[in-house]
């Protein structure tokens, strides 16, 4: 065997990098979609490999649901400081105010449909004509079929049907006034290969993503965190569980799951023996329909 | 463990997205949940059967229509392997998209129904194959099952497809019969077919090699962005940052800038923060030169022994993507890589038609998913391979300037 094969990890980063460098040689002012979550830290992770000893070419934009894990939004400012970029949040919670939305009501009233409002509000507040976010086509179906660079019209809208071709490694970053490209850097891998990634790179994560105790409420097949922002009704039963964290969203649509998984080789473990998927095991907004997330994309959601 | 990119290819209805369904199931890559979604799908059949087509058509119009338009990425692995697959739409009319997820593939399936043999589709996604250069092609005879698993109706498709494959000039073709409805000889060998001697599909995905794919042996290095710090320390730092495409980078090499044709030597490689004494495709790299010379996004750095054309004329291989017709005079932007131009399509050479693989010559206009001989002259020097030798290097798309959209794939001769 030659000395000049990459390992499949390798061949992944260096797409990655190859993405985030179009998109900055490309853009005027692009942005790092940043939630907290681990596609979302590895992002981070890959831009300081793309793009260090300079600056990023882009700030960080966290869309703050207001319901987040105080661990996630913790771990947020101590890598902003570490890292020394800008980062920007907006509120959804300031969005629901001034554009008197509606809040969603419910046992786990969630703020996902709402996040892209305030994530359109802050594109046109910054001008923002590319973002680059930790989407993964292995998460779902419609993610399955988007474009590494995915043209969205002055409404944030995907279409589906009306996609670029998109040849070899070759991006087409063209847009006109008012539109903007979303890009996906990470489109290529699936959960494992992240886990893979963030064990090789040993790169930091919140800890929710590992076995701790909480409070939760089974909630038919899902484990939801107690917290203020869910309501906990007189039938539900409040149990105390080791449970850890698969994907990290709003606390009110991501569930946990039961482990005893302590470190990010026992998650490998883990995840290498499960049988449900990331999406379906932790995302309750995902259950709604069959074409839940082509819905929400084609309305704008990253 | 290395990745191989696969695309399947094949008629409407040859059952593409159920073989996919098929490995991923077969191959313990489908997990409960989205069994369920399927099962829960699948009742609505007339059938009863588990739809796995179902896995990969993602779209609300293509579950509507029972068709796949645009390509769905799967993903799956064994322990010798990573795969991404294209799954690619078969109607003509989404050809484009078919390209598109062909375009980055070392191995394409094409499936066969073993009622039908060869039909128009089988023509049009080989030739697309070949054009695209793509190294591995295997012929899958699916639904042998509708056929008693003869060997006989076998061969003959197998033989008229080696027709095809030599006008095309096709070099590596497997063939191997299945039925992906029922699992025959996609992952576990079937007793149906117990006179076939070759290995099951997922064995010929897990084997065959693939690292003679990356070239090593013609240096480029497109820059796509500038890395200035300007800091105190790092005052005069200027890092040149790309993907290597092909071939292989020592420090102390002497490089040339193209299309300047500016010289220096490499000084530094940085790969991911970390100075490396050589670097090599597929990495993403930066270099920095010994002396002071003007290189920005767009520029190729190439070794002085080993240097690609550079010109203002190519002669293409085009594959049409947009509903607007091309015609001679047209102007498009060009670009490879992170190469952008201005161009004009000076000349409309032939059409080929995909059925009988012929020239049709005295051509004034592309349709959409034509396929045609071009000669495009650009409005300042371009630095590319041919196609044939350099896949990285030598593929271009064309940009429609008021649409903005990706109208054409050049496969440079």
């Amino acid at each position: 065997m030659s000395n000049y094969q990459l390992d499949y990890l390798d061949q992944l980063e260096s797409e990655a990098i190859h993405i985030m460098r179009e998109v900055a040689g490309q853009f005027e002012r692009p942005a790092l979609l940043f939630s907290g979550g681990k596609d979302s830290i590895t992002l981070v992770h890959l831009a300081l490999k793309a793009f260090r000893p300079g600056k990023f070419p882009f700030p960080l934009v966290h869309i703050d649901t207001g319901h987040n894990f105080p661990e996630a939004l913790q771990y947020r400012d101590n890598l902003v400081n570490r890292i020394g970029e800008r980062l920007i949040v907006r509120k959804v919670e300031d969005t629901i105010k001034s554009k008197k939305l509606t809040e969603p009501k419910g046992k786990f009233a969630s703020r996902n449909v709402l996040q892209t409002y305030t994530l359109l509000d802050t594109i046109e507040e910054f001008g923002f004509d590319a973002c680059i976010g930790g989407a993964r086509r292995d998460e779902e179906k419609a993610r399955a079929k988007e474009r590494i660079f995915s043209v969205r019209d002055e409404f944030g809208q995907w279409e589906p049907k009306k996609q670029r071709p998109e040849l070899w490694s070759i991006y087409n970053g063209k847009i006109q006034k008012g539109e903007n490209v979303r890009a996906f850097p990470i489109s290529n891998w699936t959960e494992l290969d992240i886990w893979n990634y963030i064990q090789r790179e040993n790169i930091d994560l919140p800890s929710i993503y590992f076995s701790h105790e909480r409070e939760v409420i089974q909630h038919e097949s899902q484990l939801v965190a107690v917290s203020s922002y869910i309501r906990v009704d007189e039938d539900d039963k409040i149990l105390r569980k080791k449970v850890r964290y698969r994907t990290v969203g709003d606390m009110t649509c991501t569930a946990a799951v039961e482990s005893e998984a302590s470190t990010v080789h026992d998650i490998i473990r883990e995840i290498t023996a499960t049988k449900t998927s990331e999406r379906g095991e932790t995302r309750i907004d995902d259950k709604i329909s069959e074409a839940a997330m082509e819905d929400r994309k084609k309305n704008g959601y990253f | 463990m290395d990745l191989l990119r696969f695309i399947t290819a094949g008629s409407v209805d040859d059952g593409k997205s159920t073989l996919i369904g098929r490995l991923l199931y077969d191959s313990k890559s489908i997990l409960i949940d989205q069994l369920e979604a399927l099962e829960k799908q699948s009742k609505n059949r007339e059938d009863g059967e588990i739809d796995l087509a179902l896995l990969t058509d993602g779209l609300r119009a293509e579950r509507e229509q029972g068709i796949t338009i645009d390509v769905a990425y799967k993903y799956f692995s064994t322990p010798k392997r990573k795969f991404i697959i294209a799954d690619a739409p078969g109607h003509i009319q989404y050809t484009r998209n078919m390209v598109t997820g062909a375009s980055n593939a070392n191995l394409i399936i094409i499936l066969v129904d073993a009622r039908n043999g060869i039909v128009e589709q089988t023509r049009r996604h080989s030739a697309i194959a070949s054009l695209l250069n793509i190294p591995h092609v295997v012929v899958a005879v699916n639904k042998m099952d509708l056929v008693n698993y003869s060997q006989d109706v076998f061969n003959n498709i197998a033989i008229d497809y080696a027709e095809i494959a030599r006008k095309l000039d096709l070099k590596e073709v497997t063939y191997i019969p299945l039925s992906a409805l029922k699992g025959d000889n996609i992952v576990d060998p079937s007793a149906n077919l117990s006179w076939y001697e070759g290995g099951t599909l997922l064995h010929l995905l897990e084997n065959i090699a693939v690292e003679k794919d990356v070239n090593l042996t013609h240096p480029r290095l497109p820059v796509q962005y500038v890395i200035r710090p300007q800091t105190e320390e790092l005052h005069d730092y200027r890092g040149y940052a790309g993907k290597i495409i092909s071939g292989i980078y020592k420090k102390g090499d002497a490089v040339t800038i193209l299309p300047s044709g500016a010289t220096s030597h490499i000084k530094t490689i940085e790969l991911g923060e970390k100075e490396v004494d050589e670097a090599f495709a597929t990495q993403s790299v930066v270099l920095q030169l010994e002396d002071d010379v003007d290189v920005s996004r767009g520029d190729l750095i190439v070794k002085n022994e080993n240097k690609p054309n550079l010109g203002q004329e190519i002669e293409v291989m085009l594959c049409w993507m947009d509903t607007k017709p091309l015609k001679k005079g047209n102007k498009y932007l060009l670009q490879i890589n992170s190469q952008r131009v201005r161009s004009v399509v000076k000349e409309i050479e032939y059409k080929l038609d995909v059925n009988s693989l012929q020239k049709e010559f005295e051509q004034e206009e592309a349709l959409l998913n034509d396929i045609v001989k071009a000669t495009i002259k650009t409005a300042s020097p371009l630095s590319y391979d041919s196609y044939k030798e350099l896949r990285a290097n030598g593929g271009a798309i064309l940009i429609d300037e008021t649409s903005n959209v990706t109208v054409g794939a050049c496969m440079i001769q």
